[in-house]
């Protein structure tokens, strides 16, 4: 560093922390230097963060929140915005792909018992981050104004109609009118492009202050923390975050960047699972589509909202579908005190638990499978089995968490 | 690492599931949008048979230079209404007119490939029969009591349905067959050649920029991967004293 730019340092350092913050956060925080292929995914989740951020501001220039000339605005930034096809790709494109990184990190976090003391706190700022994140998909794909955007928007509405005595006026509340319409459309643009996004990025930054708190897990899930050198007191098997993990994670951006672009400039619609076809239809109030199915990363969901057919203890089974669907999210937030193992990976976690979340994640994607199909009464009955299963993994847990033949943890990390 | 081989298998297993139910059977379009011949004939019967009822309203007329149309060109020979060339493709008929002819409004075309498909539109545009009991005295194999007339009845000529009843042992099953009763001015091969231009020409429609898309998704791809083995020696560089 030459003198003058020294000199410069100092002089920002007496009145901002700038050097302090890069060595607390990048420089000198130190991870675990066994990171697996799992743990790409945060910083990816980062990633299109920042490219939801960016695509969206240049769609909102051109984007018309209104009920009739919004679906024409989404064709014209197609075709007559420079590059206005590859803007709105990539913000459609990476809706679904936020979702494909956030559900890898959190069940790297299941993996790894990332959850566990003493980063409870940690899991549960994510779990709002996802929340937030699902409202943003919800409010974003109402947008466009087509079929599937105004049917998919009509089931989530209905839901809060189910519940007793305020349901009506609770979704008449949420729309600004009786009907989904225009003014339910501008509502949802101003949470979609304002109230979301400054929450979600307020979250994200929440939650990597909790990380650089407790420091991150690994795939051995033990505290690299209680081993430090004595002379330097910095763990023996922590490395820098910067330059070593800044690096590794300039390629798995890469590697992300490829399967994104292959995506984007391919198969932009992904089969019709990250643009529905029947979105390509404007929003018709009067004709409901032969079929609804929400896009995918909500139908493992929307496959438990159907999946109750009767009715219980005085309760209707779509209310019980709406208390099961707002069950299966929150019920993450238990994972921290659900889990009684003596270990926290599943490197030395026991077979039940393998055999466990292995269930877990089959009765996750074939509920997402079901999701997008019209319902059969073969399908609604594996959809009730499997939301059993969803079910059992956390609400035994403590149980057979508990019962489980556990390995014995290393006393340092390994490959 | 045994439970995530498990798990991509089950991924695997995915598609499999997806794919394996469809309703009806289609013929597949034999279409190319590379082929610009094929896309200026399509434009020209998509303005003389179609634009009449159904507009293009998202699309430009002077996009058409995408497939090596002139501006004289468009002006000449797709313009029928004595519009610019900068404007849009909208319809002449009036909604509330079409309400009342055919008691719903012809739907817009500019992206009715994306929804319905290439393969649809080719099999729907050559399914029309002849049906007395519908309004407009016409009916379609894949889309019953469809509004729209069969436009190209001159082209086609008049098919008529025939149900023939198959029976393989453990019962009869009915199988639909359209045949050509009167015939039109094309041939069957010239006719289905026709329909592919025109559904050739309603895919380009649907995205315009499509060809150029793929085009640059090359250059992206081969510039990401010459990144990824820069990135990756950058890493190894990096992390040679981490042990």
């Amino acid at each position: 560093m030459s003198k003058q730019e020294n000199s410069m340092m100092e002089w920002i350092d007496k009145r901002f922390p700038m050097t302090a913050t890069w060595r607390a956060h990048l420089s000198e925080y130190y991870a675990p230097k066994n990171f697996n292929f799992w743990y790409y995914f945060g910083s990816l989740a980062m990633l299109v963060l920042v490219n939801q951020l960016i695509t969206g501001i240049f769609l909102t220039m051109s984007y018309k929140p209104d009920a009739s000339l919004a679906f024409a605005s989404v064709e014209y930034v197609m075709r007559d915005v420079n590059f206005g096809w590859l803007i709105r790709y990539m913000h459609s494109t990476g809706a679904s792909m936020f979702f494909v990184v956030v559900y890898l990190h959190m069940f790297r976090g299941m993996m790894y018992g990332s959850y566990r003391k003493p980063r409870e706190l940690l899991w549960l700022i994510g779990m709002a981050i996802f929340f937030v994140l699902m409202s943003l998909a919800f409010t974003g794909y109402i947008l466009p104004w087509g079929q599937m955007s105004y049917w998919g928007a009509q089931v989530i509405v209905s839901m809060f109609g189910a519940i007793p005595f305020i349901g009506e006026t609770l979704s008449n509340w949420i729309l600004g009118d009786f009907m989904l319409s225009d003014a339910a459309l501008n509502r949802f643009f101003a949470y979609h492009v304002v109230t979301l996004p400054l929450l979600i990025i307020v979250l994200v930054f929440v939650h990597i202050i909790a990380l650089h708190e407790v420091g991150s897990n690994n795939p051995d899930g033990i505290e690299i923390k209680s081993n430090k050198d004595p002379k330097t007191g910095i763990p023996v098997d922590g490395i820098p975050f910067h330059p070593y993990y800044s690096v590794k994670d300039i390629f798995g951006v890469v590697a992300f960047l490829i399967v994104f672009s292959g995506i984007i400039f391919f198969a932009p619609e992904m089969g019709g699972y990250f643009l529905e076809y029947n979105n390509f239809i404007p929003a018709n109030t009067l004709q409901t589509p032969d079929h609804i199915a929400p896009v995918w990363y909500f139908t493992p969901y929307y496959s438990m909202l159907r999946a109750v057919t009767v009715n219980f203890l005085w309760i209707d089974a779509k209310l019980w579908g709406v208390i099961l669907m707002a069950a299966a999210v929150i019920i993450f937030c238990f994972l921290p005190w659900l889990d009684r193992s003596p270990v926290k990976s599943i490197r030395y976690k026991g077979p039940i638990f393998k055999f466990a979340l292995t269930l877990f994640v089959i009765s996750f994607l074939v509920l997402g499978w079901l999701g997008t199909k019209a319902p059969t009464p073969l399908y609604t009955l594996l959809a009730q089995i499997f939301t059993v299963i969803y079910f059992a993994f956390f609400v035994l847990m403590p149980w057979y968490s508990k019962i489980d033949k556990t390995k014995p943890e290393p006393k340092r990390v390994t490959k | 690492m045994r439970l995530i081989k498990l798990l991509l298998f089950f991924i695997s297993l995915t598609p499999i599931f997806v794919f394996a139910a469809a309703d009806i059977k289609l013929d597949r379009a034999p279409i190319d949008t590379s082929d610009n011949a094929s896309l200026q004939r399509g434009a020209q019967s998509f303005v003389n048979y179609c634009l009449t009822c159904h507009g293009a309203s998202y699309m430009r007329y002077n996009r058409h230079q995408d497939i090596e149309l002139t501006n004289q060109e468009i002006s000449g020979s797709l313009i029928h209404t004595g519009q610019k060339v900068g404007d849009l493709m909208l319809t002449s008929m009036k909604k509330k007119e079409a309400e009342e002819w055919f008691g719903v409004a012809p739907p817009d075309l500019s992206i009715i490939a994306r929804s319905r498909g290439a393969d649809w539109l080719y099999t729907y545009l050559r399914a029309f029969y002849k049906d007395d009991s519908t309004s407009s005295g016409w009916n379609n194999l894949i889309f019953d009591k469809v509004a729209m007339p069969h436009v190209l009845y001159q082209l086609q000529g008049q098919q008529v349905l025939n149900i023939k009843s198959v029976s393989d042992g453990k019962g009869s099953s009915e199988v639909k067959e359209l045949e050509l009763s009167v015939p039109g001015a094309l041939s069957k091969q010239e006719y289905d050649k026709f329909v592919t231009d025109l559904v050739n020409y309603m895919v380009y429609l649907g995205e315009p920029h499509a060809n150029y898309r793929k085009k640059l998704g090359m250059i992206v791809m081969i510039f990401l991967l010459g990144m990824l083995g820069l990135t990756y020696l950058l890493k190894r560089e990096y992390w040679r004293d981490v042990h």
